[in-house]
């Protein structure tokens, strides 16, 4: 068996950060995704990041992705790529399906000392006669397509969902050379932020708010989408209906936290809707009910990639601390900056919720380690 | 509010705003435009701004205030902040004629001199322009700044040209 230090499961822009702080004193550290690249979202991130300096500010989502893969080299992160984590066993056992030199593939069992769940989220299903069609997709596979692999999914785009990944999206798909015929929005109110709104309006894309979808029709493709005003019982509205000419349905109704490998591993859970369904418990560390098994990033709620970025380093700077590689007071001070960083991108309207859930959360975990 | 429920601000619930300048302001040279309401931890063009004329201090969640007296209208922070919610508005370029510098992510960029179709907060085509320039530099990090003259009575309006569709 393969013995290591810490193992980050997840390159995305937690778990980079994690290997990286805990790497740079002196951590030996395994980093394994099962995607082909590392990065996590970010690489399709082409807009410009809200928050401060701090918080890589005015910098796109891909040149944070660019910076961070070149410290995890140069802090020496050992990265296994194509190789998903297919099962985490007590006494913290993993075992990952490695690709081989060779592109063959193995079952490797590693023991490890400290481990990072960083697994992100992924999207929620909005169910709706005929959403089976090839054009219906979720709004991160239309971004992947468009920014990763530059293939248009379409030329005329519904947006189910006007959050911050709706508009954000409609925005790049505005760029790639689509028209966003319309954005749905079942809730009373736009999701997402004014001025991400405020773009796609100045480009002449609708927004419906009080609407949801009815049907896509279509013989063999999606051809039509049939969008309907709804009552505030969530009853659509007869005579209210709209026919769209689409020939893609790009869902974005939400993403929940990807928690399988922190639920075999017995970490517990709770539900808190703000951040997007069941979240593994954490504390002030981000060390999970299970000890030595940490979390951070969206797993741990819906945020953004500036708050993956600080709960990576939070993870990291405590594993480093854990192990001995740096002092008590050392990291004290530094996780101290860190929750200040935190709480700043926690404010104001948008951020509130999110910083109720996660006071539940740490509130949840010491409720359950003085039971 | 126009902004939540339809995703555009109205001339309305800007004017007398922290970042909107007054009309006699505008009447004296180019200044910045600030449309930008939310409370959101984001402070970029604070730090953008040369004449330290944009504050906003701590927390960051606070909104932008614009002192149009330091503004010199100069656009360095058009590029800067990630809403894409600054413009520059001069509306002493000429008798008839004013010029609005706005944020462009676009392809094809429209060709200065050119004339182009300007369009209001809600995508609607309310005059034409003509480019006067279209600005690039590695400072903007692909953000282009393009500046086009329209007639003076739809500065407050225009903010923005329809995007130019490519042959395909």
């Amino acid at each position: 068996m393969i013995k290591k230090e810490m193992v980050v499961i997840g390159g995305g822009p937690s778990g980079l950060s994690a290997a990286i702080e805990a790497a740079k004193r002196g951590v030996r550290v395994l980093l394994v995704d099962e995607n082909l690249h590392a990065g996590g979202q970010l690489f399709k991130q082409i807009h410009k990041f809200f928050g401060s300096k701090d918080h890589q500010a005015g910098i796109r989502g891909f040149d944070i992705a660019i910076e961070l893969l070149k410290k995890a080299r140069e802090y020496n992160v050992e990265v296994w790529l194509n190789s998903p984590v297919v099962g985490l066993f007590k006494g913290k056992k993993i075992a990952i399906k490695k690709l081989m030199k060779n592109d063959t593939e193995k079952i490797v069992i590693i023991q490890a000392k400290k481990i990072v769940i960083a697994t992100g989220t992924s999207e929620n299903a909005v169910r709706f006669k005929g959403w089976t069609l090839p054009g219906v997709m979720g709004a991160g596979a239309a971004q992947t397509m468009i920014n990763i692999h530059r293939v248009l999914p379409g030329k005329k785009i519904l947006m189910i969902g006007s959050g911050n990944v709706g508009l954000i999206v409609s925005y790049q798909l505005l760029q790639a050379g689509a028209d966003v015929i319309a954005v749905i929005e079942a809730l009373q109110k736009i999701g997402g932020y004014g001025v991400h709104a405020s773009k796609i309006s100045r480009a002449g894309v609708p927004i419906y708010i009080s609407h949801t979808i009815l049907e896509a029709k279509g013989q063999e493709v999606v051809e039509e989408a049939i969008i309907c005003e709804i009552d505030n019982r969530w009853r659509p509205i007869r005579g209210k209906e709209k026919t769209l000419k689409v020939d893609t349905i790009a869902i974005a109704a939400g993403l929940k936290p990807l928690i399988e490998l922190a639920m075999i591993c017995d970490c517990k859970c709770s539900f808190i809707p703000h951040l997007g369904g069941w979240i593994p418990i954490h504390n002030e560390n981000m060390e999970s009910t299970q000890p030595g098994i940490y979390l951070a990033g969206d797993i741990t709620g819906t945020e953004e990639a500036n708050t993956a970025l600080e709960e990576g380093r939070l993870a990291g700077t405590a594993i480093a601390e854990a192990l001995g590689y740096i002092s008590t007071e050392k990291a004290k001070q530094i996780k101290n900056e860190i929750w200040i960083r935190l709480n700043e991108l926690r404010l104001g309207p948008y951020g509130q919720e999110r910083m109720t859930g996660k006071n539940n959360l740490l509130l949840s975990y010491n409720k359950i380690n003085t039971l | 509010m126009a902004l939540e429920k339809k995703g555009y601000l109205t001339k309305k619930e800007l004017i007398g705003s922290s970042g909107y300048p007054s009309e006699e302001r505008f009447n004296r040279g180019p200044v910045a435009v600030i449309e930008c309401s939310e409370a959101i931890p984001c402070n970029p063009c604070e730090a953008a701004c040369k004449q330290k004329a944009i504050k906003i201090g701590k927390p960051i969640i606070n909104i932008p205030v614009l002192d149009e007296d330091l503004c010199i209208g100069c656009g360095l922070c058009i590029s800067r902040c990630p809403g894409l919610a600054i413009f520059v508005v001069n509306k002493t370029y000429s008798d008839k004629e004013g010029l609005i510098s706005f944020p462009y992510e676009y392809w094809p960029l429209p060709v200065t001199d050119s004339i182009v179709k300007a369009v209001d907060r809600k995508g609607k085509v309310v005059c034409s322009g003509r480019v006067i320039k279209v600005f690039n530099n590695k400072k903007f990090d692909l953000t282009s700044i393009i500046t086009i003259a329209v007639t003076k009575s739809k500065l407050d309006e225009v903010r923005g040209i329809k995007r130019i569709k490519t042959c395909t």
